[in-house]
């Protein structure tokens, strides 16, 4: 099995499957019950905090524990908006950005919010300049992602943050689900005031992640009841959730200090070998991140390619998994201003850290050979 | 490019006479334990500095490390390369963008190797307009700059160094002897032993612990409390007193709002011999004056009246804000803030006398026979030792 399909979800690591047993069988018990079971499981909620709080160099009461990159994305922007609308009722988003931030965004312009919407390149990149001058005297939330999803397009955080910077009343939230373990992000110098990670992009475990919210910034909870999270997420803690996801944090950091490398070289050796084809045409820009390739074969409906390949136990998706049951273009590469036999044929090859070059030159053959077959059909 | 060393500056010893390799050594022993989780930092000792050889290890983690140790006045990082003009640009570029938020710098070159080529004015000159080329709305200004980029052309290579980093201050732990410090769950004592610790005290501590009025999470809020203390000094040695038969006895035996006071004085006495059989010199204390009923001075007299050892109390005049604000700074304020009950806030009476004397409470005292739960207290105190957070907390480590 050739598993290209990472940004659509990873294979959990087998360390993170033994540590979730382990949290779920031996400490069960309620972190909020006073007897011992529950301090003690008090106690690795607290150590699984500071693991993760010491991976991001945060503080542990920036860390709140969710559900997973939609979750995050949702309680960074309502919470924002909720919490600050009397400041003024803009926000400033790109038009790449993932469907769990468009949608919010959608949902509260019918609540009396105005959203601006940033455009791209070609590459699918924002502009900061554009960002700027977006800026009004109402705008409390810049909301960017740093990986895009569909095309690796890498954003320049590090710049709007600084723009951002200049506003004092202006938040900047940072989609990083994408980037975090393969895009290097420092939180501190792109003055980034909420982020968003998932569990399952980096070999943990569906149902996990975290938000990020910056040392006094305010926000209004999603969910309402105990008072967890400080008051930010209420619900019984996913203890094993939250130590599956430390783990996997901790693992992935450690892969992309040794192993960068060896993932953007893979990465080089597909893209000049796709280059080669010419019915080929790569849509990411080379410099993007070390794990996303997104490729259109004008006239093959990639639903036909992927099936083509699933049958060689090959696995990559058509645009971003999320929105892959829609039947139109993709939105992230109309947005680009691509053409449309480009946006209606594109098709997202996405690395991990486990994959290989022998992988990597088995799926370009049989590539080469589907494309041959399916072009008789066209 | 990245940073090669980490240069350390005194603070206070420097000005130390005969003793000051004494001091020195303190320092040099702490800086190598807390390091060691990064094994590849070496400690080592010039004239008057210390520095540390980074070897690869990530400098910004190194550097968090060395913040917490005291007798250290600030500390730079540094670049060290070859003697040749590109290269001492490149790196004085690097050291400068360390600091994120400077705008306005200047360059002091200094050459020991006087058979380098370029004379320091000039080499100020082509480094600051190097720095000035490649970075954004950076100004030279040689009266108060925000960051002075240092060069020193030494014999074996080029060394840079850019932005200041405080130290903690203080003297090195253990150079002024040691103290028990009476650590209850609250938010003054362990700002109290931070404070102590910071004149050069090693500390053990003692908590008075009254199962099961009081639960194991109030003996490990403690517990944690004191790793966050371990984090400016060594191991810190945690005596755990079993108080409930003392306090249940005080509770029935004596008038009620002398309570307060009896209990206060049980724990200096049950203090002063623990910190006897551990040859500690002193007790300290988180009183501040007039925080609460058993700090008024009438209190602390009455109090004080059964320990001549010394009691250091180093928050006496302190506001509770600014205590408030120095544990939040050590990171013990969170865990202070955990809500479970501590011996002090149980059997608490209504009324607590804000004006007790010593006759009386002697007077009190001398109906009742506390011999015995006073000798089973000192008895059957129970000594844990508690390291620094990062390291107690590998019971989790197979897990994370």
């Amino acid at each position: 099995m050739i598993y290209f399909d990472n940004s659509a979800t990873t294979k959990p690591f087998e360390e993170v499957m033994t540590a979730y047993q382990k949290a779920a069988t031996q400490f069960f018990a309620n972190p909020s019950s006073l007897h011992y079971l529950g301090s003690d499981a008090e106690r690795l909620l607290m150590r699984t905090r500071q693991a993760v709080a010491e991976q991001l160099r945060i503080e542990t009461e920036e860390v709140i524990f969710t559900s997973g990159g939609t979750e995050s994305n949702n309680l960074a922007i309502k919470g924002i908006a909720f919490q600050h609308q009397t400041r003024g009722k803009h926000l400033i988003t790109s038009s790449v950005e993932h469907p769990s931030v468009l949608e919010v965004f959608k949902e509260l312009e019918q609540n009396g919010f105005e959203v601006s919407y940033a455009s791209v390149d070609h590459s699918g990149k924002v502009d900061p300049e554009e960002i700027k001058s977006l800026i009004r005297k109402d705008t409390i939330l810049i909301s960017i992602m740093s990986v895009n999803n569909e095309l690796g397009t890498i954003q320049p955080l590090e710049e709007i943050g600084d723009i951002a910077g200049m506003y004092p009343k202006v938040l900047f939230h940072a989609d990083h689900v994408q980037g975090i373990g393969k895009v290097p992000l420092s939180l501190k110098k792109a003055k980034v005031d909420l982020c968003s990670i998932s569990g399952h992009k980096i070999h943990g475990l569906k149902g996990t992640g975290i938000l990020y919210v910056r040392k006094g910034v305010l926000l209004s909870p999603l969910f309402h009841g105990g008072g967890h999270e400080a008051n930010r997420r209420s619900g019984t803690e996913n203890l094993p959730g939250m130590v599956a996801f430390a783990k996997a944090l901790r693992m992935i950091k450690e892969k992309e200090k040794k192993q960068l490398n060896e993932l953007i070289h893979l990465r080089h050796h597909l893209i000049n070998q796709l280059n080669v084809m010419e019915q080929v045409i790569v849509n990411s820009p080379l410099s993007g991140a070390p794990h996303i390739i997104n490729v259109s074969v004008p006239g093959i409906k990639p639903e036909v390619m992927i099936h083509a390949l699933a049958k060689k136990n090959i696995f990559v998706s058509a645009k971003s998994a999320c929105s892959s049951k829609q039947p139109d273009v993709s939105s992230v590469l109309k947005a680009c201003n691509l053409k449309e036999s480009v946006t209606k044929s594109a098709i997202r090859i996405s690395l991990s850290y486990s994959n290989t070059i022998e992988e990597a030159d088995l799926f370009l053959k049989e590539f080469n050979s589907a494309i041959r077959y399916l072009e008789k059909g066209r | 490019m990245q940073f090669d060393l980490i240069l350390i500056r005194y603070g206070e010893m420097a000005i130390k006479g005969k003793n000051r390799n004494y001091f020195e050594r303190k320092l040099q022993n702490h800086l190598i334990k807390k390091l060691e989780p990064f094994k590849g930092t070496r400690v080592k000792k010039s004239r008057d500095r210390m520095y540390v050889v980074l070897n690869g290890e990530d400098p910004h983690a190194v550097m968090k490390e060395c913040q917490e140790v005291f007798g250290i006045h600030s500390l730079s990082f540094a670049v060290k390369v070859e003697k040749e003009e590109t290269e001492i640009k490149k790196a004085s570029l690097y050291a400068f963008q360390d600091a994120h938020n400077a705008k306005t710098f200047k360059v002091s070159s200094k050459r020991a190797d006087k058979s380098f080529s370029i004379r320091s004015q000039d080499l100020n000159h082509k480094v600051g307009g190097y720095v000035l080329a490649n970075t954004d709305g950076v100004t030279v200004n040689v009266h108060e700059p925000d960051v002075e980029l240092k060069i020193e052309v030494r014999n074996d290579a080029a060394y840079i160094t850019a932005q200041d980093y405080p130290g903690a201050g203080g003297l090195p732990v253990g150079t002024t002897g040691k103290s028990l410090l009476l650590l209850s769950g609250g938010i003054d004592s362990p700002v109290s032993g931070y404070l102590t610790m910071k004149r050069g005290v090693q500390l053990e501590a003692i908590h008075f612990h009254s199962p099961p009025y009081t639960s194991d999470r109030s003996k490990q809020k403690v517990l944690d409390l004191a790793s966050e203390l371990a984090k400016y000094g060594q191991t810190i040695n945690v005596h755990i007193v079993p108080f409930t038969a003392l306090q249940q006895k005080i509770h029935q035996e004596i008038p009620e709002g002398y309570g307060m006071t009896v209990m206060r004085r049980m724990m200096m006495r049950v203090s002063e011999q623990i910190a006897r059989k551990r040859e500690i010199l002193s007790l300290t204390t988180g009183e501040s004056l007039g925080q609460v009923a058993s700090q008024t001075m009438e209190s602390m007299n009455a109090i004080n009246d059964v320990t001549n050892y010394p009691v250091i109390r180093p928050l006496v005049a302190m506001d509770k804000l600014d205590i408030i604000e120095i544990s939040r700074k050590i990171k013990t304020y969170p865990i202070s803030k955990l809500p479970y009950e501590d011996c002090c806030t149980i059997f608490v009476p209504k009324a607590p006398k804000t004006k007790p004397t010593r006759e009386n409470a002697n007077y009190y005292e001398s109906n009742v026979d506390f011999e015995k739960e006073l000798t089973e207290a000192i008895e059957q105190t129970e000594m844990v030792e508690v390291r620094a957070r990062q390291k107690t907390t590998g019971e989790f480590d197979d897990l994370l």
